[in-house]
C-alpha cells in the first residue's frame, strides 16, 4: 500500500458530530467501570465464577473481535498472494479496522487479567512456556498488533508530510502571547517533521512488503491457535465443538469472516458517509465467500459425522439449537452470494456480510462460552457492568475509525477508482475537459 | 498469470491444511497416559474412614493463610464470626469436606482438593510457568510472582480445582500444593494429613499408596466400590480416592484416561515443531508476494506517483 497514495482520500467532514458524542458517552461509561474494576476486583464488575472463568471479554472481545478484525488479513491474502490488485484501494480501511480490533482485544485482556502487573513475563524468556497455546496466541497477537500499526503507518506519514499544520498554527496563534514566543522556530520544527515523515516514508515503502507478509503469517498462526486454546478444556466443551480440527476450523472461519467484514463495513461506511458503493470490488470478494464458507462447512460436518455427533444435534437441546443457528447463519449468508445478481446488490452484500459475521462469530462464541459447561451448579450471564465495558470498547473502535478516516487518507478514492477502469479513455478526454474539468480536479 | 498464482495459493493453503490435519492424528505413544515417576508423593483419601469433622479444613487454612492471602468465610447467621464455613473450594479455601447423603443411614463425606495430575492441564495451559509440576515429587504448585491471572488454568482443569480471588484488587489463584512450602517443609506431611483424627488421609509415595488402596479393596470388597479414583483419570493423579459410592455421586467427574492437555500439546507441537512450518509459510508467502508485487510494478502501477 506504499506508493499508491492517490488510491486513498481523507474523508471530508467535521469530526465532532452527533454520533461522535454519543459514542464518546459509551466510551466514558466503559472507562469508568474499568477504573472501578481495578479497585474492586474482577468479580465486582462481572458475572464470572470459578466454573466460568472466562466471559464475554474473552469470548467476544478477543476470540470473536479479532476475527471481525481479520479484514486486513483476508484482503492482504487476496491482493498480495492471489495477485488481485484491484482490491488494493479497500485495504487501508480494512487495516484500520484491524488495528482497532486487535489493539482493543489486547486492551480487553489487560482489563481481564487478574495479575496484570505480571504481564511483563511474556517478555522474559525464562518464563516462556512453550506448551501453552495461550503463550503462542499472546506473543502472536502482540506482534501482529505492532505489524498492523506499521502497515497503517504510510497513511500517517503521508498526512504528516503533506499537512499544512493548520490546527497547530491556529492553536499556537491562540497561545501566542503566553507560551509560543517564536513562530519561526515552530514553523521550522513543523517543516522538519514533514520532511522527516517524507524521508521515512520512502524507506518504509521499500521494506513494507516484508511486514505485509508477516501480517499474513501471524494471523494464520494465532487464529488457528485461538481454536487450539479450547482443546485443553476437554470434556467441558460440548462434543459439538470439541475436536482436533478446532485450529483448522478457526483459521478458515476467520478468512470468511474477514471478507464478510470488508463487505459489511464498506457498504455501511459508504452509506454513512454518503459515498458511492464499491459494488464492483465487493462483488469480486463476495464471489470467494461461498467457497471458503463451503469448505468450512464441509470440514465441520465431516468431523461431526466422523465422530458420530449427528445424534447430538438431533436432541435439540440448548447446544444443538445454537449449533443450528450458527450453521443457518453461515449457510444463509454464503448461499446468498452464489448468485451473481445478488452480488451486485449493495443491500444483499451488506446482509450477507452481516449474516456471515453473526454466524461465524457465533461459532467462536459457542466454542468459548455457550458450548462450555464446567459441570453442575455453575452458570454464567454477563453482568450489566461487564456488558457495558464491552460496549465501551466497541464504541472506542467505531469512534476511532470515524475520527481517523477524517484525518488520514484511508477511504478508497472514487476518482482514482473509476479512472483505472478505462485509463486510455480518460487520458484522451482529459485534454478536452481540462483545465477545470472532472479529472483534472484537485 | 492468474492461474499460476491461484495454484500457489492452493499450495499454500494445502500446506497449512496438512499441518492442521496432522492434528487429527491419534496420540503418539510419548504423550499417552504416562505413569507417574517412582519418586512421586501422593495422598490417599478414604471416604469410608472420614468422619466429617473438618479438622483438615481448619488446619489447611491456618497453615497456608499467609502464603495465599486467605480469609475466613463466615455465614450470615454467624454474627460472632466464630466458624469458618466455606461452602466450596474458593479463593479463600484450598480444601473442603462435603457431604453426600443418599438416605438417613447411607451417606458419605468427600474431600475436595487438587488432584496433582500426572499430566496436569493447568501446567500445560499456563503461559508464564506460574503452574509447575515438580519432576521428583510430582507436586503441582502455584507461583503467584509469575502468575498474570489469566485463569486459563481454571479453563484447563477437568476437576475445577484452581480458584480465583474474584473480590480482591490484587488477586491470586488458590489451590492445594501439598503444603509444599509450609507444613510439608516443616513437618514432612501436609497439614490435613497430619491433623486427621480418623486416619482417612494417608500420605506417602504414590506407588505405596496405590498398592495400599488396592489392598484395602481386596480385603474389604463390601466396604468399597472396586475402583481407585485418580489412578487413571486423565492420565492419573497423585491424589487417590477410595469410597463406598460411585465417585460421580460424590461430585468427582467421570473422566477418560486420555489427557486433553497431552492432546493439546500434541497438536501444538505438530504444527510448530522446530518452528519450521511458520518459517516455511513466511518464506513461501514472501516469495509469492514479492513476485506479484514486481509483476504489478512492471505493469506500471508502482511508479505512478
Amino acid at each position: 500500500m506504499g506508493s499508491h497514495h492517490d488510491e486513498y482520500q481523507v474523508q471530508p467532514g467535521k469530526i465532532l458530530t452527533r454520533p461522535f458524542f454519543i459514542l464518546l458517552f459509551f466510551v466514558l461509561v466503559g472507562l469508568a467501570l474499568i477504573a472501578y474494576r481495578f479497585f474492586a476486583g474482577v468479580g465486582a464488575v462481572t458475572g464470572l465464577s470459578d466454573g466460568y472463568p472466562w466471559g464475554i471479554w474473552i469470548a467476544y472481545d478477543v476470540a470473536t473481535g479479532t476475527a471481525f478484525a481479520c479484514g486486513g488479513y483476508a484482503l492482504a491474502l487476496l491482493i498480495y498472494i492471489m495477485n488481485r490488485w484491484k482490491y488494493h484501494p479497500l485495504i487501508r480501511s480494512a487495516i484500520l479496522t484491524s488495528v482497532f480490533g486487535y489493539c482493543l482485544a489486547g486492551f480487553s485482556v489487560m482489563v481481564d487479567l487478574g495479575r496484570y502487573w505480571n504481564a511483563y513475563g511474556f517478555f522474559m524468556p525464562s518464563r516462556w512456556q512453550g506448551n501453552s497455546v495461550m503463550f503462542e496466541v499472546a506473543l502472536c497477537v502482540m506482534s501482529y498488533s505492532t505489524v498492523l500499526i506499521i502497515e497503517f503507518l504510510p497513511a500517517v506519514l503521508y498526512t504528516l508530510e503533506h499537512s499544512k499544520w493548520k490546527w497547530v498554527r491556529e492553536s499556537s496563534h491562540w497561545l501566542y502571547a503566553r507560551l509560543i514566543p517564536d513562530t519561526d522556530a515552530l514553523r521550522n520544527g513543523l517543516t522538519n517533521v514533514s520532511k522527516a515523515a517524507g524521508h521515512l516514508q520512502v524507506r518504509l515503502d521499500k521494506v513494507l512488503i516484508f511486514f505485509i507478509v508477516l501480517g499474513i503469517t501471524l494471523p494464520s498462526m494465532h487464529q488457528s491457535s485461538l481454536g487450539s486454546m479450547m482443546i485443553i478444556a476437554g470434556e467441558k466443551l460440548s462434543p459439538l465443538w470439541q475436536t482436533g480440527f478446532l485450529p483448522l476450523l478457526f483459521l478458515i472461519n476467520c478468512i470468511f469472516i474477514g471478507y464478510s467484514t470488508v463487505m459489511f463495513e464498506s457498504i455501511l461506511s459508504s452509506f454513512g458517509f454518503k459515498r458511492a458503493y464499491e459494488v464492483h470490488e465487493l462483488s469480486g470478494i463476495a464471489r470467494i465467500v461461498p467457497w471458503v464458507a463451503g469448505l468450512w462447512m464441509a470440514i465441520r460436518f465431516g468431523d461431526l459425522i466422523w465422530r458420530n455427533q449427528i445424534p447430538t444435534i438431533l436432541t435439540f437441546d440448548k447446544n444443538a439449537l445454537f449449533f443450528l443457528l450458527e450453521v443457518l447463519l453461515i449457510g444463509g449468508g454464503a448461499f446468498m452470494m452464489l448468485s451473481r445478481k445478488n452480488r451486485l446488490s449493495p443491500r444483499l452484500l451488506f446482509l450477507s456480510g452481516a449474516l456471515l459475521m453473526l454466524g461465524g462469530g457465533l461459532y467462536r462464541f459457542n466454542v468459548y462460552l455457550i458450548g462450555f459447561n464446567p459441570g453442575e451448579g455453575w452458570s454464567y450471564f454477563p453482568s450489566v457492568a461487564e456488558f457495558l465495558i464491552t460496549v465501551g470498547i466497541i464504541a472506542i473502535e467505531i469512534l476511532g475509525y470515524l475520527t481517523l478516516v477524517k484525518i488520514f487518507p484511508v477511504m478508497p478514492n472514487p476518482k482514482k477508482h473509476f479512472a483505472e477502469e478505462g485509463e486510455e479513455m480518460v487520458e484522451e478526454t482529459a485534454g478536452q475537459v481540462a483545465p477545470g474539468g472532472v479529472y483534472a480536479g484537485k | 498469470m492468474k492461474s499460476t498464482t491461484r495454484r500457489d495459493f492452493l499450495k499454500m493453503m494445502g500446506m497449512t491444511g496438512a499441518a492442521c490435519l496432522a492434528c487429527a492424528a491419534p496420540l503418539s505413544a510419548s504423550t499417552g497416559p504416562a505413569g507417574e515417576s517412582e519418586t512421586a508423593i501422593a495422598m490417599l483419601y478414604d471416604a469410608t474412614k472420614c468422619v466429617g469433622c473438618k479438622a483438615c479444613m481448619a488446619a489447611c487454612k491456618r497453615v497456608n493463610m499467609e502464603q495465599n492471602n486467605l480469609s475466613y468465610e463466615y455465614l450470615p447467621t454467624d454474627g460472632d464470626k466464630l466458624w469458618d464455613a466455606p461452602k466450596d473450594l474458593s479463593g479463600d479455601t484450598r480444601t473442603v469436606i462435603k457431604l453426600y447423603k443418599e438416605s438417613d443411614t447411607r451417606f458419605s463425606y468427600v474431600k475436595h482438593s487438587c488432584m496433582h495430575c500426572t499430566k496436569p492441564g493447568c501446567v500445560s495451559a499456563c503461559p508464564v510457568k506460574a503452574m509447575t509440576k515438580d519432576p521428583v515429587t510430582g507436586v503441582v504448585a502455584y507461583n503467584k510472582n509469575a502468575c498474570i491471572g489469566c485463569r486459563y488454568c481454571q479453563v484447563a482443569c477437568p476437576y475445577n480445582i484452581p480458584r480465583f480471588q474474584w473480590d480482591k484488587a490484587l488477586p491470586q489463584i488458590v489451590k492445594c500444593d501439598f503444603c509444599k512450602d509450609t507444613n510439608l517443609k516443616a513437618k514432612g506431611m501436609p497439614a490435613c494429613s497430619e491433623t486427621c483424627p480418623a486416619g482417612a488421609i494417608a500420605f506417602g509415595k504414590r506407588t505405596d499408596l496405590l498398592a495400599e488402596a488396592h489392598n484395602r479393596i481386596k480385603e474389604n470388597p463390601d466396604r468399597y466400590i472396586p475402583k481407585v479414583y485418580g489412578e487413571k483419570e486423565v492420565g492419573g493423579a497423585n491424589h487417590l480416592y477410595l469410597a463406598a459410592f460411585p465417585f460421580q455421586k460424590l461430585g468427582l467427574p467421570e473422566l477418560k484416561e486420555e489427557s486433553p492437555a497431552a492432546f493439546s500439546e500434541h497438536i501444538q507441537h505438530t504444527i510448530y515443531k522446530g518452528f519450521i512450518a511458520p518459517v516455511a509459510l513466511y518464506g513461501t508467502l514472501a516469495a509469492i508476494a514479492l513476485r506479484n508485487k514486481k509483476k504489478q510494478e512492471d505493469l506500471g502501477h508502482g511508479e505512478d506517483d
